[in-house]
Parts: structure tokens; sequence; C-alpha cells
């Protein structure tokens, strides 16, 4: 996926300040973080020299096939099961310390954000994750804990 | 809300809080489970015959009587595997081993049975995974590679949960540790702390980590950094609860234990370390504990009217090898696959019988094939979990294939 500096480079670089952001690159981080949508920079959905550069962005943010409204993908074929992501997710620990937060079956499923089936993590409850709504931050605890990179956010 | 939790016998983790869904003896869904313990329950492969004798269906009193008549015809029977029997399974078979005067050993002579073995004589510190998730702070997995082998143990166990003396979280307050010569998906966890050491370099970096752990500079001859060697010893140093993971990996690379038993040494002078063995199979360790209890050895032994003989020779690499036993009843395991091919041939060579719930490369060559129920899923009993803890459990579905335990019994009965 693509950093900060590389969509920078594909925005107006005016600094026009109508996204709501001080500068195109405070809006090129928001639009890694997910925060804004390249639909929020007026030139660049409106202006014709820029259409090239927004139908680029916007592929690259396009909602993928399977992503979650938090952008969470599980990669099926990749997940072992082996729960590393389940046990370490903050939400989860909060929400089921004594099941899933101390590494046991699930006592509380109600507010769990990933579990695993057959197997397989499976993703609910997706406004408890730390990467969804306004308050959002960007968690990476499901990333980096598990050994074959089955979890991404897109 | 009291659950009905069952047990996986996938793994030498033994975990005991799979919950299943079920419907006419067939298993639908399984939750918590990794997908090793979901394949175990699910798709255990089955054989489509229940009972054969040289390759014709045959019912099961037939097969018993085929197969007791070999054993009792033969001068040095070899039982071998047992490895996922329960312990029931196992105390019979230490019986039946007795009475026909058998070679009996199974899969751990040829991996951690010296270092099981140790433990088991308290020759060094060990501690349960229980202790672990509540206490340790430094976890090393060396030569193993867990996350392949036993997925849940990191998650369960060792690594991320929170535990009564680790409330806030495996960030803050625990460090795992890999030392492989390859970077495992383990290794990969541990992220800065994976050491990549060259095959055959284990026992130079126990060396070198006991001259860390002295106060010395420590030296390796493929001219590991000595600062980063440093660095781990002073992690153990500091470490209040600290757990060595031995796979086969260091095993295999070891000419014999004594630099473990020094590391440990100078570890528990240091600071505070326990060591368990990966045991791969949900009850190799069961098998290695009720044969200790019986006759003082885990493996490798022979009976002859009533006294016990031990040694490599009793193995069954050497066994067969040396061609000393010309017969075999194999539960549960299958030699001809996993054994080197020079040595597994000779097995082709004496009557085999197979006790197994699949079809497998030695149930195809034996002479005897009997189907039987899968341990832990079909059947119960109990293991013993790869720090020792014993484990009950009950059958999850129901079957009409008998269990090891009762076929066992028969053939006993009909010698
Ligand atoms: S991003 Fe954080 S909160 Fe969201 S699922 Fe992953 S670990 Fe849980
Ligand atoms: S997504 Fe990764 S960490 Fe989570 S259960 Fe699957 S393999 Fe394990
Ligand atoms: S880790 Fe082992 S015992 Fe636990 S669910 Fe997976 S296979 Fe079963």
């Amino acid at each position: 996926m693509t950093n900060a500096m590389e969509l920078y480079q594909m925005l107006p670089k005016t600094n026009c300040k109508k996204c709501g952001k001080t500068s195109c690159m405070a809006f090129a981080v928001a639009l890694m973080a997910h925060e804004l949508t390249p639909e929020d920079c007026p030139p660049l959905k409106d202006e014709p020299k820029y259409k090239e550069n927004y139908e680029k962005i916007s592929e690259i943010f396009k909602p993928s096939e399977g992503a979650t409204e938090t952008g969470l993908i599980v990669h099926e074929d990749l997940c072992f099961g082996c729960g590393n992501c389940v046990v370490a997710c903050p939400p989860n620990v909060a929400n089921d310390p004594y099941g899933v937060g101390s590494g046991n079956a699930p006592r509380n499923v109600n507010k769990l954000v990933l579990t695993v089936e057959n197997g397989i993590v499976k993703a609910q409850n997706l406004g408890e994750c730390r990467r969804f709504g306004k308050n959002k931050i960007l968690c990476n605890g499901c990333i980096v804990t598990c050994p074959v990179e089955a979890i991404e956010f897109v | 809300m009291e659950k009905n939790y069952h047990v996986c016998t996938g793994c030498g983790l033994l975990c005991d809080d799979i919950e299943v869904e079920s419907e006419k003896n067939i298993v639908n869904k399984v939750y918590t489970a990794c997908r090793v313990g979901v394949a175990h329950m699910k798709e255990a492969r089955r054989a489509e015959a229940d009972f054969l004798v040289d390759n014709k269906p045959v019912d099961e009193d037939t097969a018993t009587r085929e197969a007791a008549s070999i054993l009792k015809n033969a001068r040095n029977p070899l039982i071998f595997g047992l490895g996922t029997s329960t312990n029931e399974t196992q105390k019979i078979a230490i019986e039946l081993a007795k009475k026909i005067n058998a070679t009996l050993d199974d899969t751990s002579s040829f991996c951690l049975g010296p270092l099981v073995e140790a433990l088991i004589q308290d020759k060094l510190k060990t501690c349960t995974l229980d202790d672990i998730r509540n206490k340790a702070d430094v976890i090393i997995y060396w030569g193993t590679d867990p996350s392949d082998s036993h997925p849940r143990q990191l998650s369960k166990h060792t690594y991320f949960p929170r535990g009564s003396e680790k409330q806030r979280g495996w960030e803050e307050e625990r460090t795992a540790i890999a030392i492989d010569v390859r970077k495992s998906h383990t290794a990969k966890i541990c992220g800065n702390y994976f050491f990549q050491i060259p095959p055959k370099g284990d026992a130079e970096f126990i060396d070198a980590l006991i001259a860390g752990l002295s106060g010395k500079l420590p030296k390796t001859s493929y001219n590991y950094p000595p600062k980063k060697l440093l660095e781990l010893a002073n992690i153990l140093k500091g470490a209040k609860f600290g757990v060595i993971f031995v796979g086969r990996g260091l095993i295999y690379s070891l000419e014999n234990l004594e630099p473990l038993f020094k590391l440990m040494k100078i570890l528990n002078e240091k600071s505070n370390f326990h060591l368990i063995p990966m045991v791969g199979n949900c009850n190799t360790m069961g098998f290695n504990k009720n044969l200790f209890a019986e006759t003082g050895y885990v493996n490798s032994i022979k009976f002859e009217n009533g006294t016990v003989k031990h040694g490599p020779e009793y193995s069954v690499v050497e066994s067969l090898k040396a061609k000393t036993v010309d017969a075999a009843l194999v539960i549960g395991s299958d030699p001809l696959l996993i054994l080197p091919g020079s040595i597994a041939k000779n097995m082709l060579e004496i009557p085999v019988i197979s006790v197994d719930h699949c079809e497998t490369l030695t149930s195809k060559h034996s002479k005897v094939y009997i189907n039987t129920a899968i341990s832990g899923v079909e059947a119960g009993g109990s293991a013993i979990r790869m720090d020792g803890v014993k484990v009950s459990f009950e059958p999850v579905i129901e079957t009409n294939h008998p269990s090891e335990e009762v076929i066992l019994k028969k053939i006993m009965e009909a010698l």
C-alpha cells in the first residue's frame, strides 16, 4: 500500500485548506488514516487537471471486496486460527478479560471484535474496534500479532 | 453461564475450552480451536473398512483373534506408537507387552525422549503452562515453532494472555524470544528478539550465552555479534519467571543434554528459569510417564519374563534395523511413513497389526487392520499435557467403532 508521501505527490499541493486540513500533507495523512476520503478534497474532485490523479487515489481507497466498515479484511486462506489477534485486541480484553483476554474461550461474545470459528478468525461488532468511528486510532494490535499477515486494513 | 467445553486432542496442548456443535454424530462447527484442532475433529480421515485381514473385510472377532495369534507366534514382537492414545489404553498396552515379552517403544526415542526422561527424574526445573500464563515474563522458544506445531500456545498460555500477575499485557510485561536456524512464524512474532544461529550452532551458542551470563565475552566460531549475545544474557538475568521451550531443533543439534543442564544451572543461579519440552502428540507425555511409573524408563524397553531390559537396541529404529523383532503391533502411528526408508522396509518382512482410525501407509501393508474410534473425539479417557498436567475428556460424538482400549483388551483376552 501507498504511504502519505506518495499520496501527497498526487495532490494539488496548493495547501488551499478547503478540505479542512492545514496542508495537503495533513490531508494525505488523514487519507491514510481513513479519516477523510478523496472526495473531501474539492479541487482534486472537481478540477479536470487533477482528474487522472483523482481516479488513481480513489482506486487506492476504493472499499475492497469483503472489507468491513473499518476496512478490516481477513485472508481466510492464510489464517490458521492461532487466536493471537483475538487475545491481543484491546477492546476484546476490556470486554471479556477472563475469557479471551486470558487466552480462553469467549465468556461473553456480545462485544467481541474477533473470535475464532471453525479454525478461522471472524470479525464482528466492529463498532468496538478502535479503528471505528470518529475517535478512531490507528490500532495495529491484530496486525503485529499475526504470524502470517492474515489481517489487513484497506 | 456454565458451558459445555470439550478438549481438543489435536496436539500436546490439549486445549480444554472448545465448543462444538454437532448433529447426528457429525461435527458441524467448532469454536475457539485452531485450524489443526478443527481438522482433527471434523475431517480426521476415516478408512472405509472396519476390520481387515490380508486386505479382506472380516468381523471384529476374526481380526482380534488373528492379531492375537500373530503376537502369540512371535518370538519378539514390537509394540509401537500410542502417542495419541489415552492413558488407559497405554496402560493396557504396557500390560500386553509384559504378557507377550514384547519390545515397547514410541516416537520419543527419536524425538524428545531424553529430555522428558530428565524432567520426569527431576533433573531440570519445570512448571505448568498455567504458571506461565500467570507469571512468566521471559519466554524462550528454542528450535521450535509453536505457531505451526501448537498454534494456540502463544495466545492461550505464554505470550498474549493476561494472567494473575500479568495484568498489563504482553507489550509491557512479557518478552518472547526465538532462537532458531530459520525465521519461523514464531520468530516473526518475536521481532527483534529473534536470534538466528547456524545449523548445529546451538551448543556453541549455549556456551557463549553462559559466558555472557558470567560476565565474560561471549565468543562463537561463527562470530555471532557479542553485543547481541550480551543483550540476550541481560534479558535472561533480569527474568523473574523465565521459561525455555525446547524443541526438536535444539535436541537434534546437541550431542547430549550436558550444555542444556549447564545453562539451566547458571540461569537458576542468576534468575529463575523453567524448561518445558515441545511435545507434539497429545499423549506422548502420558506414554513416557506411564512407562516410567511401570519400569523406570520412558521408552525403548523389552520385557522378558517379568524383567525389563532397556537400551537403544530396543528402540523402534534399532530393533527394526537389526531385525530383532519378528512381528509388530502399531497403534495410532505410521512408522512406514515416518521412519527412514532403509529401516522402515524391514517392517515389510514381518506381520504387522495396525490399529488406527485412518488408513495409513502402514495400515495398507498390514496383515491385520483394525479401525478404531478417535481418542478425544469419539472415545473418552485422559491424557497428559506437554507440561505434565493430566486432562480428562469425554467423547465429542458417538461412533460404532471400538475404542483402542476395547481392542487391546480383546487381543489380550484372545491370547
Ligand atoms: S484494529 Fe485494534 S481494536 Fe480493531 S480489531 Fe484490530 S486489535 Fe482489535
Ligand atoms: S488472523 Fe492471524 S493472529 Fe488472528 S487467528 Fe488468524 S492467524 Fe492467528
Ligand atoms: S493448539 Fe492444539 S490442542 Fe489447541 S486447538 Fe489447536 S490443535 Fe487443538
